[in-house]
């Protein structure tokens, strides 16, 4: 039962930092009266209800049992936001919609997608993993053979090198978290580790690369350091417990946890050892970042510690005065996360987050911070700490470092990788969610 | 051939070397199998020429398979057209520069190794080696990166200097064998 002078006790709480921040142990200390006086965005006043009708959904009964679910016909509006829907002979891109999603890991129809030249339909009977190169005994596996084989769960995000490109633009875009971060997700993965294939092949003492490709219409290739094909890569089969859905590299794909995502490569079939990289198309060209004074980075591997608010962020109306919860997602190809401060003051003052646990190495980690919004103007931002001492840099130290667009570029853009900034949402006073630089 | 026991020491040796790595005991259920069978697969050509194939091919040779093959998306001579130009490219300077071929890519090898694998788009992995040369002189030739009447092969190839083969910097050395 909800307890009325717990409610009071919350309203006199004293806020933490600037703009009305709470403590983020309100949340432990008042568990369901916080939650029942902070249900979302919409709320409608929740002194004097309705009396209780009965509804009609709940006076027939039901459909049919789908034989694979599918979420409520209310739910339609959740779904991938996609750049190239008629499958033009270029990239397809389809983006995950953070801000209507909560928790830490993505349904897999909602994991984000980048498909270079389409999703391959493959037939697994006729699908192989080939390993060769430096090694004493090239083999090739079949994806049954794999099931045969020991196997690990864990959670990863996937991060695409591009995702927060659109913070490389010089004025703030006006775009959803969608739009702007909308190329990472995360899931839990189980697979068969490489090592224990590599164990199988031997290795000669030469090797300091993988080099490996899918079976797309690319056979697109990425050359991947010895260590961290033996360190903690996987042959990943399952995807939050079913097959890996074709769009994220079914049959099978090599997950890097904490890696650039293109690295990950989807619909695996190759990996051949050498001495070198290959200096293919995709690490040669595409995901070398130039830097302002023309030269570019090379080997970009990891997905830095980063943070992102997805409620509230642009998109989301607020109604009305009153408790709402600020929470996002912060994650580190570095390990985990060891602290998300937030700000409502557009950096004057901060709180620190509460982290919902497990908090797990290189996966999306859900942070939380109640507010109480005074309906005046307030500038949200996150920054997260990863346990290896790294810190989300600020905006200014990332244009600084890395530059930033001439003229703000169109937000399906790349004009750059690995921004991990922060991102700043101002809330205004009739409650609408601005994109802002801060 | 070597031994089941010769191979342990082997795997032991070199990840003592590599990392420490702790690796599961697997079934062992990989086929052999041996270089010339995974051919058809073996696509990686390296930057040093590794993996290049036999076979040559000149720009004039190339003109001829591009305007087949290669210009409905790319345009004439390379200029662009649904798909990326080919030529061309100021210097490069900011995020703002257009990364073309011969502004931006540190190595000719990676031209004949996309090509090869993922080109033409809607027919991938159908050009003759001759026809992957001699497409890629075609494009060096356009972007004054070898003569006219310049032969490309596995010897010669790796040879061609790209102007930005020095403009990167590696961003983790420390993880960057």
């Amino acid at each position: 039962m909800p307890d009325v002078r717990s409610r009071r006790e919350l309203e006199r709480l004293v806020p933490v930092a600037g703009n009305g921040l709470l403590d983020r142990r309100a949340f432990f200390r008042n568990g369901a009266v916080l939650a029942a006086a902070m249900t979302g965005y919409a709320v409608v006043k929740p002194a004097a209800a309705e009396p209780l009708a009965d509804p009609p959904w709940s006076r027939a009964a039901g459909g049919l049992v789908e034989a694979y679910g599918q979420p409520s016909r209310f739910e339609k509006r959740v779904a991938r936001t996609l750049s190239n829907p008629k499958g033009e002979p270029r990239t397809q891109h389809g983006r995950t919609p953070h801000h209507l999603l909560n928790g830490t890991f993505t349904p897999n129809g909602l994991h984000f997608v980048i498909s270079h030249s389409g999703d391959p339909d493959i037939d697994p009977a006729g699908h192989r993993l080939a390993i060769h190169g430096l090694v004493k005994q090239p083999l090739v596996y079949t994806l049954d053979a794999l099931e045969r084989y020991p196997m690990v769960s864990r959670m990863s995000f996937v991060e695409c090198g591009g995702n927060s490109a659109p913070l490389f633009s010089n004025e703030p875009l006006q775009a959803t978290v969608q739009a702007l971060h909308g190329l990472v997700s995360c899931a839990e993965y189980t697979g068969v580790p490489l090592s224990t294939l590599l164990e199988e092949t031997g290795v000669d003492p030469k090797a300091k690369w993988i080099v490996a490709e899918g079976a797309d219409s690319l056979a697109l290739s990425r050359s991947v350091p010895l260590t961290k094909a033996l360190d903690d890569a996987m042959i990943a089969l399952y995807q939050n417990g079913e097959r890996i859905m074709p769009g994220n590299g079914y049959p099978m794909r090599l997950l890097l946890p904490g890696w650039e995502g293109n690295m990950n490569v989807k619909w695996l079939r190759r990996i051949e050892l050498t001495e070198r990289p290959a200096m293919g198309y995709y690490e040669a060209r595409t995901y070398a970042p130039i830097l302002p004074d023309g030269k570019a980075y090379q080997f970009y591997f990891l997905q830095e510690v980063k943070s992102f608010i997805t409620h509230p962020s642009f998109g989301l109306k607020m109604n009305r005065p009153g408790y709402y919860e600020i929470s996002g997602v912060a994650y580190s190809g570095n390990g985990r996360i060891s602290k998300v401060m937030v700000t409502a003051d557009g950096g004057r003052t901060w709180a620190q987050a509460a982290l919902q646990e497990p908090v797990l190495a290189k996966a999306f980690t859900r942070f939380r911070v109640p507010w109480r919004w005074d309906g005046g103007p307030a500038v949200l931002q996150s920054r997260a700490w990863d346990e290896g001492g790294h810190v989300q840099p600020t905006r200014a130290e990332i244009v600084a470092h890395r530059g930033q667009t001439v003229k703000p570029p169109p937000v399906t853009a790349f004009p750059a990788q690995h921004y991990n900034g922060p991102t700043s949402w101002a809330v205004e006073r009739g409650g609408e969610v601005k994109h802002v630089y801060a | 051939m070597f031994t089941r026991n010769a191979a342990d020491l082997f795997v032991a040796i070199a990840l003592g070397v590599a990392a420490s790595a702790a690796c599961a005991q697997g079934p062992r259920l990989g086929q052999p199998i041996k270089p010339a069978e995974l051919a058809a697969w073996d696509l990686h050509v390296l930057p040093d020429g590794t993996g290049l194939p036999p076979g040559s091919g000149t720009p004039a040779q190339g003109a001829k398979v591009y305007a087949d093959k290669c210009s409905a998306c790319h345009g004439e001579n390379g200029k662009g057209g649904i798909s990326a130009a080919l030529v061309g490219g100021e210097p490069i300077r900011n995020m703002s520069s257009v990364k073309r071929i011969a502004n931006f890519w540190p190595y000719s090898t990676t031209l004949f190794d996309f090509t090869r694998r993922a080109m033409p788009w809607n027919a991938p992995r159908t050009l003759t080696n001759e026809e992957v040369y001699a497409v890629t002189a075609y494009i060096l030739s356009l972007n004054k990166l070898i003569g006219e009447n310049d032969v490309m092969n596995a010897e010669t190839l790796p040879k061609v200097q790209m102007p930005n083969r020095d403009g990167f910097i590696v961003r983790f050395p420390e993880r960057t064998p």
